[in-house]
């Protein structure tokens, strides 16, 4: 069942929303829940997505788990959860 | 966000970052400067995640921790730094492509052995994958 969300977006990425920090979406799991991102804010899931899979270098979490550990994608979500995204700290 | 070019930083947290790149050698070492309205007021060395001489990661749990206690504590991120273990103090290829963070201030510091026992640590912003170096003050 489809649920409404809210996805805290990394300062990186707020170009895409308009500088929104907090916004709200909809979707039953974490892919659809991208989708309906990107309806909202063109071009987002490309920054998140890479062949259909999440970004090795983004972090997604629901409430406060990382997203691998649930499922990825098909995370599932209910109305209320908290998404935070957060690009990686990393480099060499 | 701030875009002007300069790094003030305690002459103490540098040393206790250049101290922990030595300590952690010959992995990377890895953290952060947090403090408000760009003026560092506390140093806090992060786990290197990936415990490698050529990367380092924070780890994603560490990483979740450390926004959300930034933000409660309504402090910003400042310095991201690293330590490089054989080359230059100077941001990699790889460095600049995973800069996540635009607003940050990326420190590298190297303990290279051509130049011990001298030591860098310099400061550069990365935003748009352009490296800019600043002027770094040491505060006493």
């Amino acid at each position: 069942m489809s649920a409404t969300v809210e996805v805290r977006i990394p300062t990186i990425l707020r170009p895409y929303t308009k500088d929104a920090k907090l916004v709200s979406a909809t979707g039953a799991d974490l892919a659809a829940v991208i989708a309906d991102l990107d309806a909202q804010y063109p071009g987002l899931a490309e920054r998140l997505l890479e062949n259909g899979a999440l970004r090795r270098f983004i972090n997604i979490y629901i409430n406060d788990e990382d997203v691998r550990f649930i499922g990825s994608l098909t995370a599932q979500l209910k109305s209320g959860d908290s998404i935070t995204i957060l690009p990686a700290v990393a480099g060499g | 966000m701030t875009t002007e070019l300069g790094l003030k930083v305690p002459q103490s947290m540098v040393d206790a970052i250049l101290q922990q790149a030595r300590d952690e050698y010959p992995n990377e070492a890895c953290g952060v400067i947090i403090g408000r309205h760009g003026i560092p007021e506390r140093l806090k060395p992060m786990f290197n995640a990936a415990a490698s001489p050529t990367f380092y990661e924070f780890d994603p749990k560490d990483l979740l921790s450390l926004y959300r206690e930034v933000d409660e504590n309504d402090e910003e991120i400042i310095v991201i730094y690293h330590s490089h273990t054989e080359t230059e103090a100077y941001p990699s290829r790889t460095d600049i492509s995973y800069a996540g963070e635009p607003g940050a201030h990326y420190v590298l510091v190297s303990t290279r052995e051509e130049i011990a026992p001298a030591t860098e640590f310099r400061s550069f912003r990365i935003i748009d994958g352009i490296v800019t170096e600043e002027p770094v003050e040491f505060l006493a």
